[in-house]
């Protein structure tokens, strides 16, 4: 299956409907590896697909040239899901030159038997002409591994974003103007939250790299290729890049005898003031990428969990190890729950909030076997607390801007 | 005091800066830096960094 981006530019990736855990991100709607054939005088493909997709990569590739004709294949990246196809494609067209960075190529030397492939290495700013077409290189370290580069066609101002402004979104269409817009930029906030939140200060320089571009359409490595809403996502990365707080709210917890619940659901009728909006999330019934999701645009945020031999939940453990690594910025918030016997949860929840660079706004909240009215209602009060703090939070931003 | 670069993301260590973010005060050299202290970017130790020439 191919689509045309511009004439002589064809989209050749691969859509993969039945994904549904990308390296434990729970991809709901599947997600697609985009993959791009530019023909000219000489001809170019961009990035491949995951390695158990490579004949499908090669079939649409064939049904617009003959592989004995592909003089470029350009690495933008070498993680697996991108480059884990290179190996086939030099296979199948032993005559095509692998045009990347020295970073990447050093990666794919570590996944593949790269000792026949012809190189040509690149760095930003080079170009490669292929005829009526030019490609310039832009490198992008940590967009989303250091050898991550992004690849610009001055001719139609196209820009392969890479994994910036990705989503994991299986559609039969290529285009965002072809899709539920909302749902398109749902997807690339949960992409950016589970992906590349942690590398917000690179992502930063890479935008302001892009915008010295005459860009008319982003074609990222997963998902919808943008054309007609590009504002709206740029707009939205300028967000997120600071983790810019909104008015919200959230209360994450995991429970063991609904007393952690409890105080989850006080804390929560507590924050629900007006102007704010309070999220209630039960770990178990939700996963990791909604908490990494929804921690993006929250201002503060508490977590709950009940002493369990000694320390926290494992599955809450779980969920703060993954939002440490991502890195959520300017977050406030506390830890709270239940015990029995001995405690142990709630401060070992706050030590992991405060490794995360969290403002710790209070001590660890805690009740002994059942919340007593008096407990409850000091959740409600350090739930309001919470939406006091997210609102000075939110105004403290927009009166910076 | 001299700037150091991160040998895998390009990263530069300016001691005057420091990296307040992970409780490094501006000032500190390099040679001063903990040994635990990782790149604030992509995480690697002190020996993927490397001087930067002037």
């Amino acid at each position: 299956m191919t689509r045309s981006l511009f004439p002589n530019i064809d989209w050749v990736g691969y859509v993969d409907w039945t994904v549904r855990d990308f390296h434990g991100y729970q991809t709901r709607r599947g997600s697609s590896y985009n993959s791009y054939l530019i023909r000219d005088t000489k001809n170019a493909l961009v990035d491949t697909v995951k390695a158990p997709y490579a004949c499908h990569l090669l079939k649409s590739v064939t049904e617009l040239l003959p592989l004995a004709k592909l003089d470029y294949l350009v690495v933008n990246h070498a993680e697996p899901d991108h480059g884990g196809s290179v190996g086939a494609v030099v296979k199948a067209c032993p005559q095509v030159t692998v045009v990347t960075n020295k970073k990447c190529q050093a990666i794919l030397s570590g996944y593949h038997d790269t000792s026949n492939w012809n190189w040509q290495l690149v760095g930003t700013g080079d170009t490669l002409e292929l005829g009526n077409r030019t490609l310039t290189f832009l490198e992008t370290p940590m967009v989303h591994w250091p050898d991550s580069m992004m690849t610009y066609v001055s001719q139609d101002g196209l820009l392969f974003s890479m994994d910036g402004f990705g989503q994991h979104y299986a559609s039969c269409h290529r285009f965002d103007d072809e899709e539920p817009i909302e749902t398109v930029l749902a997807e690339a906030k949960t992409y950016y939250a589970n992906i590349i939140m942690w590398a917000g200060k690179p992502i930063q320089r890479a935008l302001e790299a892009a915008s010295k571009l005459d860009i008319k359409m982003i074609a990222p490595s997963h998902g919808t290729i943008w054309r007609s809403h590009m504002d709206r996502i740029l707009a939205a990365y300028q967000d997120w890049v600071v983790c810019k707080p909104s008015p919200k709210v959230l209360v994450v917890y995991d429970t063991m005898w609904e007393s952690t619940a409890m105080m989850a659901r006080a804390i929560l009728e507590g924050a629900s003031q007006p102007g704010i909006t309070a999220k209630l999330l039960y770990i178990r019934a939700g996963d990791y990428t909604e908490l990494a999701t929804e921690t993006l645009d929250a201002a503060t945020i508490a977590v709950g969990s009940p002493t369990l031999n000694g320390g926290m939940m494992p599955v809450i453990g779980g969920g703060l190890t993954y939002l440490k690594g991502l890195r959520p910025i300017c977050k406030a918030g506390f830890s709270f729950g239940s015990y029995g016997w001995s405690k142990g949860g709630a401060a070992a929840v706050q030590r992991e909030l405060e490794e995360t660079k969290f403002e710790i706004l209070r001590d660890p909240l805690e009740c002994q076997y059942r919340p007593t009215p008096e407990v409850l209602q000091e959740c409600r009060e350090a739930g309001k607390m919470l939406a006091d703090k997210a609102l000075a939070l939110t105004c403290a931003v927009e009166s910076k801007s | 005091m001299k700037k150091y670069e991160c040998n895998v993301c390009g990263y530069i260590y300016d001691p005057e800066q420091g990296d307040p973010d992970n409780g490094v005060e501006p000032g500190t050299a390099f040679e001063d830096l903990p040994d635990d202290w990782v790149c604030p970017e992509c995480f690697v130790g002190k020996d993927e960094f490397t001087p930067v020439e002037e």
